[in-house]
């Protein structure tokens, strides 16, 4: 009997219902919840059941959801705007494209909601253009509920109006940030701009905006039918109901998950995720991508929440978790991070445009064994200073995949920059290809595979690599039967 | 299409579907195919196709197919979920090659489980 870990409401109907027929849809309870918010609770109900229940923001930052409503309703407005932000980027995370794809009326439902409780009736899904199957299912879903009155004009019958359209991404990571997904929303360059005001006063030309995650969105109309009790009654004091992770990388099951709030990191690479594959040894977990930070082996036992999450570096994020084994360079991956930032910053703000930069130099000259004990305090220094002085939340949680390895793999830093050698055997530069004299039975398949032709000696008899002449590429290793040369 | 005029219109239309889902799920084999962005990649399609072919060339004729969204077992596309009549759904994965053929002649005709069964290890929210 295998063990229920996972707790799927975000994900409920993904995987189970047609995503392309809206009778799939209401045939396993589709649009009660908005039905019930228009027949049954005002505008001010919806949102303190929002409020009641918990739900924070599942994007990255964790802000309340009905908090955020909550302010959106109380400026008198016109028009006022729901967003839903589906432009998701990071690397290796896949749960927004999931839900749009498997369970698109329900983003659907929910931003109606959204609508209902802070008096506006306009929606808008800002998503990447590289998700072509999710758009043509969303406005599909879109076309297939107006027919049935469930959008459009005049809800089921009531006042109510609600009508969706889509805006799409070029792709850009700082977009998803929401005041930058604002910007590009309106036809302007996807650059953030300072809050506040706050998009809840003066978000989408300049009126009442409320940007939702697309996760935190298909939370919603569970919440509605099940309860506020029922949701705040899953997960901790402090983060409530669910998360829905990208659990991929080394880990044998790669796949979607949802699990409760507070499950240990534990419960999640072993029980769920299936361990670490050809019995290696768990390293670390990057969460919330290229702002999060590395949980590692010290940390399998902390309860995964916001808050204990921020206390180690890192960040709950969209929910991308990137597994490592013992075979990862913890130096590589942060440089692997930070590649990625630098070529995403939108270059607004000098810290965040100059400082990725200057971060990625550094981690550079150490993996390539160029780097000075002096290196390692300035990258400290300078990330901190970047948290503290970037505009937005791209530059100011950009170090955190360099503070969080440093918080537990100094040693490894240390090795980089002391001895010149990477302990995971990954940075090339720092690598030294050895023949083992008493192994080598002179079979001469590794100078034959050498694409330098620069290991030597006579058939029968131990071969030699001549190190200045050698590339590190690893092919007399592969080649090897008798595990006669070793990687250090 | 009917527009719904009201919160009774709409559970009334959610009861219909419900008893039609049930009647199907006790006369009927249901196979439901992942085929998100993922499982399309991964030759979800081909395998829909397979087995509607293997369907008919052994005669059984009482197979409904559906296909939904993610069913999040990325390491085992592409997954085809089975509910024989009256019974609880199972999920296979790895179907490759000729497994889709066999999910018929063995599964869906005589109950014979085949190999690549991913059990539920989840609870889910339903209302």
């Amino acid at each position: 009997m295998v063990d229920k870990n996972q707790l799927r409401i975000a994900t409920r109907n993904t995987g189970f219902i047609d995503p392309e027929s809206v009778e799939s849809y209401i045939a396993v309870g589709g649009y009660q919840a908005l039905g019930k918010c228009l027949a049954e609770m005002k505008p001010a109900d919806v949102i303190d059941l929002m409020k009641n229940s918990g739900l924070r923001g599942r994007g990255g930052a964790g802000f309340p959801t009905g908090v955020k409503w909550g302010f959106a309703a109380k400026y008198a407005s016109d028009t006022k705007y729901v967003v839903c932000n589906a432009d998701e980027g990071d690397p290796g995370a896949f749960m927004d494209r999931a839900v749009l794809e498997g369970d698109p009326h329900n983003v659907l439902e929910a931003m109606a909601i959204g609508g209902y409780a802070i008096g506006g009736n306009k929606g808008t899904i800002y998503i990447r253009a590289e998700y072509p199957l999710a758009i043509a299912r969303l406005k599909l879903a879109i076309q297939q509920a107006k027919d049935m009155g469930l959008l459009g004009d005049n809800i089921m019958g009531t006042d109510f109006s609600f009508d969706i359209e889509l805006k799409y991404g070029a792709g850009a990571f700082v977009c998803g940030e929401e005041t930058a997904l604002i910007a590009s929303m309106e036809g302007n360059r996807g650059e953030p701009y300072t809050k506040p005001p706050f998009p809840a006063e003066a978000g989408y030309w300049d009126k009442p905006t409320i940007v939702n995650n697309v996760e935190t969105l298909a939370n919603i109309p569970a919440i509605i039918m099940k309860g506020a009790d029922w949701f705040s009654g899953i997960g901790t004091e402090t983060s409530k109901g669910t998360k829905v992770f990208c659990i991929c990388g080394k880990i044998n099951n790669v796949g979607l998950i949802e699990v409760p709030m507070g499950t240990s990191l534990k419960t999640v690479i072993y029980d769920v995720g299936g361990g670490i594959p050809d019995g290696k040894e768990f390293k670390a977990v990057q969460t919330g991508g290229p702002s999060g930070g590395a949980l590692t082996y010290k940390d399998l036992d902390a309860p995964i929440d916001y808050e204990n999450l921020v206390a180690r570096q890192s960040m709950m994020g969209s929910g991308g978790m990137i597994v490592m084994d013992e075979d990862d360079c913890m130096v590589a991956v942060a440089k692997f991070f930070l590649d990625f930032t630098m070529d995403e910053t939108c270059g607004k703000c000098t810290p965040c445009r100059i400082g990725s930069k200057r971060i990625y130099e550094i981690l550079d000259k150490i993996t390539i064994g160029q780097g000075t004990e002096a290196d390692l305090e300035k990258l400290r220094s300078l990330s901190h200073n970047i948290k503290d002085t970037a505009l937005c939340g791209l530059g100011q949680t950009m170090p955190n995949p360099v503070l969080s390895t440093m918080r537990v793999f100094e040693d490894e830093y240390r090795a980089h920059v002391i001895d010149k050698k990477c302990p995971a055997g990954v940075c090339a530069d720092l690598l030294e290809f050895t023949v083992v004299e008493e192994k080598c039975v002179g079979c001469t398949l590794c100078a034959r595979v050498c694409p330098v032709n620069c290991i030597s000696g006579k058939p029968k008899e131990v071969h030699v690599i001549d190190q200045a002449a050698c590339i590190k590429c690893g092919a007399c290793l592969d080649k090897c039967k008798f595990d006669a040369i070793i990687k250090q | 299409m009917a527009k719904i005029k009201s919160l009774a219109e709409l559970q009334k239309k959610r009861d219909e579907l419900q008893a039609v889902a049930a009647k199907t799920k006790n006369e009927k084999v249901i196979v439901n195919v992942s085929l998100a962005t993922c499982g399309i990649a991964s030759g979800g399609k081909e395998v829909m196709e397979a087995m509607k072919q293997e369907a008919a060339a052994l005669g059984i004729n009482n197979v409904e197919f559906t296909m939904s969204g993610c069913m999040t077992y990325c390491f085992a596309e592409p997954t085809v979920e089975i509910t024989l009549p009256g019974k609880e759904p199972v999920v296979f994965g790895y179907i490759k090659g000729d497994k889709a053929k066999e999910l018929v002649s063995k599964y869906i005709k005589s109950g014979e489980l085949v190999d690549g069964v991913i059990p539920a290890s989840y609870e889910r929210i339903v209302f």
